[in-house]
Protein backbone atom coordinates (compact mmCIF):
# COMPACT_ATOMS: atom_id res chain seq x y z
CA UNK A 1 0.00 0.00 0.00
CA UNK A 2 1.74 3.01 -1.32
CA UNK A 3 -0.46 5.13 0.03
CA UNK A 4 -0.20 4.39 3.59
CA UNK A 5 3.11 3.77 3.80
CA UNK A 6 3.61 7.71 2.75
CA UNK A 7 1.14 9.00 5.35
CA UNK A 8 2.70 6.68 7.87
CA UNK A 9 6.39 7.94 6.79
CA UNK A 10 4.87 11.50 6.87
CA UNK A 11 3.39 10.90 10.28
CA UNK A 12 6.41 9.76 11.63
CA UNK A 13 8.40 13.00 10.42
CA UNK A 14 5.44 15.40 12.60
CA UNK A 15 6.16 13.01 15.16
CA UNK A 16 9.81 13.99 15.60
CA UNK A 17 9.33 17.90 14.91
CA UNK A 18 6.58 17.97 17.50
CA UNK A 19 8.12 15.62 19.76
CA UNK A 20 11.77 15.89 19.89
CA UNK A 21 12.43 19.65 17.55
CA UNK A 22 10.23 21.89 19.33
CA UNK A 23 12.39 21.51 22.36
CA UNK A 24 14.92 23.45 20.44
CA UNK A 25 12.32 26.28 19.12
CA UNK A 26 12.79 29.99 20.03
CA UNK A 27 11.31 30.79 23.54
CA UNK A 28 10.41 34.42 22.09
CA UNK A 29 7.25 35.79 21.83
CA UNK A 30 5.90 35.26 18.40
CA UNK A 31 5.03 38.25 15.57
CA UNK A 32 1.59 38.91 16.89
CA UNK A 33 2.57 38.54 20.38
CA UNK A 34 5.68 40.77 20.42
CA UNK A 35 3.33 43.54 18.38
CA UNK A 36 0.88 43.15 21.18
CA UNK A 37 3.79 43.98 23.99
CA UNK A 38 5.10 47.18 22.43
CA UNK A 39 4.89 49.32 24.81
CA UNK A 40 5.63 47.09 27.91
CA UNK A 41 8.37 46.12 29.38
CA UNK A 42 8.99 43.04 30.76
CA UNK A 43 11.19 40.92 32.74
CA UNK A 44 13.86 38.27 31.73
CA UNK A 45 10.65 35.70 32.16
CA UNK A 46 8.41 37.47 29.80
CA UNK A 47 6.43 38.96 32.10
CA UNK A 48 5.09 42.19 31.85
CA UNK A 49 6.44 44.98 34.40
CA UNK A 50 5.50 48.13 33.69
CA UNK A 51 4.24 50.29 30.58
CA UNK A 52 1.18 50.11 28.64
CA UNK A 53 0.61 47.53 25.55
CA UNK A 54 -2.55 45.28 24.14
CA UNK A 55 -1.35 42.49 25.38
CA UNK A 56 -2.39 44.10 29.14
CA UNK A 57 -6.04 43.79 28.22
CA UNK A 58 -5.31 39.72 27.82
CA UNK A 59 -8.30 37.42 30.15
CA UNK A 60 -8.06 33.90 30.73
CA UNK A 61 -8.85 30.58 28.63
CA UNK A 62 -12.08 29.61 28.53
CA UNK A 63 -10.55 25.91 29.05
CA UNK A 64 -7.15 25.48 29.99
CA UNK A 65 -6.73 21.65 30.37
CA UNK A 66 -3.30 19.49 31.66
CA UNK A 67 -1.95 20.67 28.13
CA UNK A 68 -1.93 24.06 27.72
CA UNK A 69 0.98 25.68 26.73
CA UNK A 70 1.84 22.76 25.26
CA UNK A 71 2.96 20.95 27.89
CA UNK A 72 1.87 18.11 30.38
CA UNK A 73 1.04 19.71 33.73
CA UNK A 74 2.41 17.85 36.33
CA UNK A 75 5.66 17.13 34.50
CA UNK A 76 8.75 18.28 35.94
CA UNK A 77 11.01 17.08 32.93
CA UNK A 78 10.77 20.13 30.28
CA UNK A 79 11.73 17.91 27.10
CA UNK A 80 9.32 15.11 28.16
CA UNK A 81 6.75 17.80 29.02
CA UNK A 82 6.52 19.38 25.61
CA UNK A 83 7.87 16.50 23.92
CA UNK A 84 4.77 14.38 24.72
CA UNK A 85 2.56 17.21 24.49
CA UNK A 86 3.83 17.88 21.00
CA UNK A 87 2.93 14.33 20.15
CA UNK A 88 -0.34 13.60 21.25
CA UNK A 89 -0.92 16.97 19.52
CA UNK A 90 0.08 15.73 16.19
CA UNK A 91 -1.96 12.12 16.73
CA UNK A 92 -4.90 14.13 17.83
CA UNK A 93 -5.15 16.54 15.31
CA UNK A 94 -4.46 13.38 12.73
CA UNK A 95 -7.40 11.63 14.31
CA UNK A 96 -9.73 14.35 14.10
CA UNK A 97 -8.90 15.77 11.01
CA UNK A 98 -8.06 12.52 9.03
CA UNK A 99 -11.16 11.22 10.64
CA UNK A 100 -13.59 13.91 9.75
CA UNK A 101 -12.17 13.80 5.97
CA UNK A 102 -12.62 10.57 5.66
CA UNK A 103 -16.24 10.34 6.87
CA UNK A 104 -17.49 13.10 4.73
CA UNK A 105 -15.12 11.91 1.95
CA UNK A 106 -16.57 11.49 -2.04
CA UNK A 107 -17.59 7.54 -2.11
CA UNK A 108 -16.45 6.16 -5.03
CA UNK A 109 -17.58 2.91 -6.46
CA UNK A 110 -13.36 2.40 -7.92
CA UNK A 111 -10.65 3.76 -8.13
CA UNK A 112 -10.25 5.98 -11.33
CA UNK A 113 -8.10 8.59 -10.21
CA UNK A 114 -8.11 10.47 -13.92
CA UNK A 115 -11.22 9.42 -15.17
CA UNK A 116 -12.91 13.06 -15.32
CA UNK A 117 -13.15 15.72 -13.25
CA UNK A 118 -13.92 15.77 -9.39
CA UNK A 119 -17.46 17.24 -10.15
CA UNK A 120 -18.50 14.60 -12.74
CA UNK A 121 -16.95 12.17 -10.40
CA UNK A 122 -19.41 12.98 -7.54
CA UNK A 123 -21.86 10.15 -7.06
CA UNK A 124 -24.62 11.84 -5.98
CA UNK A 125 -26.79 8.50 -4.58
CA UNK A 126 -23.95 7.52 -1.91
CA UNK A 127 -22.43 11.12 -0.91
CA UNK A 128 -24.79 13.88 -0.96
CA UNK A 129 -27.39 13.06 1.94
CA UNK A 130 -25.68 15.39 4.33
CA UNK A 131 -25.75 18.39 1.99
CA UNK A 132 -29.37 19.46 2.97
CA UNK B 1 7.48 30.11 32.90
CA UNK B 2 7.66 31.78 29.50
CA UNK B 3 4.38 31.17 27.71
CA UNK B 4 4.08 29.02 24.23
CA UNK B 5 0.68 30.98 23.61
CA UNK B 6 0.78 31.99 19.57
CA UNK B 7 -2.75 32.70 18.55
CA UNK B 8 -5.09 35.56 19.61
CA UNK B 9 -5.55 35.00 23.24
CA UNK B 10 -9.43 36.25 25.04
CA UNK B 11 -9.84 39.99 25.55
CA UNK B 12 -7.59 41.27 23.16
CA UNK B 13 -10.70 41.68 21.06
CA UNK B 14 -13.70 42.50 21.87
CA UNK B 15 -16.88 40.17 21.91
CA UNK B 16 -19.06 41.40 19.48
CA UNK B 17 -16.41 41.80 16.93
CA UNK B 18 -14.69 38.20 17.72
CA UNK B 19 -18.26 36.98 17.22
CA UNK B 20 -19.08 38.58 13.99
CA UNK B 21 -15.93 37.14 13.11
CA UNK B 22 -16.88 33.71 14.05
CA UNK B 23 -20.33 34.35 11.89
CA UNK B 24 -17.64 34.53 8.90
CA UNK B 25 -15.45 31.72 9.43
CA UNK B 26 -17.98 29.67 10.25
CA UNK B 27 -19.66 30.70 6.76
CA UNK B 28 -16.40 30.32 4.40
CA UNK B 29 -15.75 27.16 6.78
CA UNK B 30 -19.23 25.50 5.47
CA UNK B 31 -18.57 26.53 1.61
CA UNK B 32 -14.99 25.11 1.82
CA UNK B 33 -16.57 21.59 3.32
CA UNK B 34 -19.29 22.24 0.64
CA UNK B 35 -16.45 22.50 -2.07
CA UNK B 36 -13.99 20.42 -0.31
CA UNK B 37 -16.38 16.76 -0.51
CA UNK B 38 -15.60 17.46 -4.28
CA UNK B 39 -11.85 16.76 -3.43
CA UNK B 40 -12.12 14.48 -1.36
CA UNK B 41 -11.76 11.12 -2.23
CA UNK B 42 -9.98 7.74 -0.49
CA UNK B 43 -6.60 9.56 -2.01
CA UNK B 44 -6.85 13.15 -0.34
CA UNK B 45 -8.69 12.51 2.70
CA UNK B 46 -5.70 10.60 4.73
CA UNK B 47 -3.56 12.97 3.06
CA UNK B 48 -5.11 16.04 4.25
CA UNK B 49 -5.36 14.25 7.56
CA UNK B 50 -1.67 14.06 7.47
CA UNK B 51 -1.30 18.00 6.51
CA UNK B 52 -3.00 18.92 8.97
CA UNK B 53 -0.98 17.29 11.43
CA UNK B 54 2.27 18.32 10.07
CA UNK B 55 1.30 21.82 10.62
CA UNK B 56 0.02 21.27 13.99
CA UNK B 57 3.73 20.25 14.36
CA UNK B 58 5.94 22.84 12.44
CA UNK B 59 3.90 25.52 13.99
CA UNK B 60 5.26 24.67 16.98
CA UNK B 61 8.79 25.28 15.65
CA UNK B 62 9.49 28.99 16.71
CA UNK B 63 11.95 29.98 14.60
CA UNK B 64 13.79 33.51 15.76
CA UNK B 65 13.69 36.67 13.27
CA UNK B 66 15.77 39.44 13.00
CA UNK B 67 14.88 41.52 15.89
CA UNK B 68 16.14 40.20 19.18
CA UNK B 69 13.46 38.49 21.21
CA UNK B 70 10.69 37.66 18.18
CA UNK B 71 10.22 34.81 16.81
CA UNK B 72 8.35 33.05 13.81
CA UNK B 73 6.00 29.79 13.79
CA UNK B 74 4.74 29.00 10.56
CA UNK B 75 1.10 29.25 9.34
CA UNK B 76 0.55 26.45 7.13
CA UNK B 77 -2.27 28.05 4.63
CA UNK B 78 0.08 28.12 1.66
CA UNK B 79 1.62 24.49 2.52
CA UNK B 80 -2.00 23.34 2.98
CA UNK B 81 -3.57 25.33 -0.30
CA UNK B 82 -0.89 23.25 -2.40
CA UNK B 83 -0.72 19.98 -1.15
CA UNK B 84 -4.72 19.58 -0.98
CA UNK B 85 -6.34 22.14 -2.33
CA UNK B 86 -7.53 25.84 -1.37
CA UNK B 87 -11.19 24.29 0.05
CA UNK B 88 -9.56 21.18 2.05
CA UNK B 89 -6.81 22.95 2.70
CA UNK B 90 -9.01 25.93 4.91
CA UNK B 91 -10.20 23.03 6.53
CA UNK B 92 -6.86 21.67 7.60
CA UNK B 93 -5.98 24.64 9.09
CA UNK B 94 -9.31 25.11 10.98
CA UNK B 95 -8.92 21.83 12.55
CA UNK B 96 -5.31 22.74 13.24
CA UNK B 97 -6.49 26.03 15.20
CA UNK B 98 -9.60 24.08 17.09
CA UNK B 99 -7.14 21.60 18.30
CA UNK B 100 -4.99 24.26 19.71
CA UNK B 101 -7.46 26.40 21.22
CA UNK B 102 -9.91 23.39 22.89
CA UNK B 103 -6.71 21.36 23.72
CA UNK B 104 -3.72 23.04 24.14
CA UNK B 105 -5.38 26.46 25.57
CA UNK B 106 -3.56 28.39 23.14
CA UNK B 107 -5.51 30.82 21.32
CA UNK B 108 -9.05 32.08 23.64
CA UNK B 109 -12.21 29.88 22.16
CA UNK B 110 -13.94 32.99 21.99
CA UNK B 111 -11.68 34.70 19.43
CA UNK B 112 -11.49 31.57 16.81
CA UNK B 113 -13.42 33.32 13.97
CA UNK B 114 -10.69 35.69 13.99
CA UNK B 115 -7.71 33.76 14.02
CA UNK B 116 -9.77 31.33 11.21
CA UNK B 117 -10.29 34.18 8.68
CA UNK B 118 -7.16 35.29 9.52
CA UNK B 119 -5.00 32.23 8.74
CA UNK B 120 -7.58 29.73 7.29
CA UNK B 121 -9.66 31.76 5.16
CA UNK B 122 -7.34 34.47 4.56
CA UNK B 123 -4.26 32.97 4.41
CA UNK B 124 -5.61 30.28 2.06
CA UNK B 125 -6.97 32.19 -0.53
CA UNK B 126 -3.97 34.71 -1.29
CA UNK B 127 -2.00 31.49 -1.33
CA UNK B 128 -3.91 29.57 -3.69
CA UNK B 129 -4.99 32.75 -5.84
CA UNK B 130 -1.18 32.67 -6.15
CA UNK B 131 -0.28 29.76 -6.76
CA UNK B 132 -2.97 29.23 -9.56
CA UNK B 133 -1.58 32.53 -11.21
CA UNK B 134 2.35 31.37 -10.67
CA UNK B 135 1.91 28.15 -11.73
CA UNK B 136 0.85 29.34 -15.31
CA UNK B 137 3.36 31.93 -15.72
CA UNK B 138 6.56 29.97 -14.17
CA UNK B 139 8.38 26.94 -16.08
CA UNK B 140 7.22 23.47 -15.13
CA UNK B 141 10.16 23.12 -12.93
CA UNK B 142 11.57 22.21 -9.38
CA UNK B 143 12.37 26.02 -9.32
CA UNK B 144 9.49 27.00 -10.69
CA UNK B 145 7.37 25.36 -7.89
CA UNK B 146 9.95 26.01 -5.21
CA UNK B 147 9.27 29.55 -6.55
CA UNK B 148 5.42 28.85 -6.32
CA UNK B 149 5.48 27.90 -2.80
CA UNK B 150 8.08 30.67 -1.40
CA UNK B 151 6.18 33.51 -2.82
CA UNK B 152 2.48 32.47 -1.67
CA UNK B 153 3.72 31.86 1.54
CA UNK B 154 5.48 34.74 2.07
CA UNK B 155 2.84 37.26 0.93
CA UNK B 156 0.00 35.13 2.30
CA UNK B 157 1.71 35.60 5.91
CA UNK B 158 2.04 39.18 5.74
CA UNK B 159 -1.81 39.39 4.27
CA UNK B 160 -2.79 37.44 7.40
CA UNK B 161 -0.99 39.31 9.35
CA UNK B 162 -2.80 42.79 8.07
CA UNK B 163 -5.88 40.57 8.74
CA UNK B 164 -5.30 40.69 12.51
CA UNK B 165 -4.76 44.47 12.36
CA UNK B 166 -8.02 45.47 10.58
CA UNK B 167 -9.75 42.99 12.99
CA UNK B 168 -7.84 45.36 16.04
CA UNK B 169 -9.02 48.73 14.13
CA UNK B 170 -12.29 46.82 14.65
CA UNK B 171 -12.48 45.97 17.92
CA UNK B 172 -9.13 46.05 19.38
CA UNK B 173 -9.50 46.38 23.30
CA UNK B 174 -6.33 48.84 24.27
CA UNK B 175 -6.36 52.09 23.57
CA UNK B 176 -3.74 52.82 21.02
CA UNK B 177 -4.05 56.27 21.29
CA UNK B 178 -5.04 56.66 17.43
CA UNK B 179 -1.61 54.95 16.32
CA UNK B 180 -3.25 51.70 14.50
CA UNK B 181 -0.61 52.35 12.29
CA UNK B 182 2.18 51.57 15.12
CA UNK B 183 1.04 48.33 15.46
CA UNK B 184 0.50 47.28 11.67
CA UNK B 185 3.96 48.83 11.57
CA UNK B 186 5.32 46.29 13.77
CA UNK B 187 2.45 43.25 12.25
CA UNK B 188 3.95 43.86 8.98
CA UNK B 189 7.68 44.69 9.83
CA UNK B 190 8.47 41.08 11.75
CA UNK B 191 5.64 38.70 9.33
CA UNK B 192 7.61 40.11 6.29
CA UNK B 193 10.37 38.10 7.80
CA UNK B 194 8.18 35.39 9.36
CA UNK B 195 7.11 35.01 5.59
CA UNK B 196 10.34 34.14 4.58
CA UNK B 197 10.41 31.48 7.19
CA UNK B 198 7.39 30.62 6.08
CA UNK B 199 8.05 30.41 2.71
CA UNK B 200 11.09 28.39 2.95
CA UNK B 201 9.92 25.61 4.88
CA UNK B 202 6.82 25.84 2.38
CA UNK B 203 9.24 25.13 -0.86
CA UNK B 204 11.38 22.52 1.04
CA UNK B 205 7.88 20.30 2.01
CA UNK B 206 6.22 21.03 -1.41
CA UNK B 207 9.37 20.18 -3.30
CA UNK B 208 10.29 17.15 -1.29
CA UNK B 209 6.41 15.56 -1.51
CA UNK B 210 6.58 16.78 -5.11
CA UNK B 211 9.85 14.39 -5.31
CA UNK B 212 8.22 11.34 -3.47
CA UNK B 213 4.80 11.20 -4.58
CA UNK B 214 3.88 14.19 -7.40
CA UNK B 215 0.51 12.61 -7.22
CA UNK B 216 -0.15 13.83 -3.93
CA UNK B 217 0.25 17.69 -4.89
CA UNK B 218 -2.91 19.09 -5.43
CA UNK B 219 -1.40 22.28 -7.61
CA UNK B 220 0.19 19.66 -10.04
CA UNK B 221 -2.97 17.77 -10.99
CA UNK B 222 -4.41 17.51 -14.33
CA UNK B 223 -6.83 20.76 -14.95
CA UNK B 224 -9.81 18.05 -14.66
CA UNK B 225 -9.34 17.61 -11.12
CA UNK B 226 -8.15 21.41 -10.47
CA UNK B 227 -9.92 23.90 -12.87
CA UNK B 228 -8.35 26.80 -11.63
CA UNK B 229 -4.51 25.82 -12.95
CA UNK B 230 -3.44 25.19 -16.45
CA UNK B 231 -1.80 22.20 -17.25
CA UNK B 232 0.87 21.70 -15.13
CA UNK B 233 3.01 18.51 -15.02
CA UNK B 234 4.67 16.63 -12.57
CA UNK B 235 8.05 17.13 -11.52
CA UNK B 236 10.32 14.66 -11.16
Amino acid sequence: MRKWSFIVGGLLVAVLLAGVVSNFASPHPDGLDSSLLEGCTLDTRGEITGGSCPAQQEQEHEIGGPLTDYGIAGLDNEFLSTGLAGVLGVLLTFAVAGGAFWLVRRREAGYAPKAGGPRDADQPGTSATSQG
Amino acid sequence: METLAMHISNGIINGPVAAAFGVIALAALTVCVRRGRLDLDDRLAPMAGLVAAFIFAVQMLNFPIFTAGVSGHLLGGALAAMLVGPWVGALCIAVVLVVQALVFGDGGVAMLGLSITNMAVIAVAVAYLLIALLLRVLPRTTTGLAVTAFVAASVSVVVAAMGFVVQYWLGGTADLGGNLAGLAGTMAASHLFIGIGEGLITATTVVTVAKVRPDLVYALRKPAASATIATVGGVR
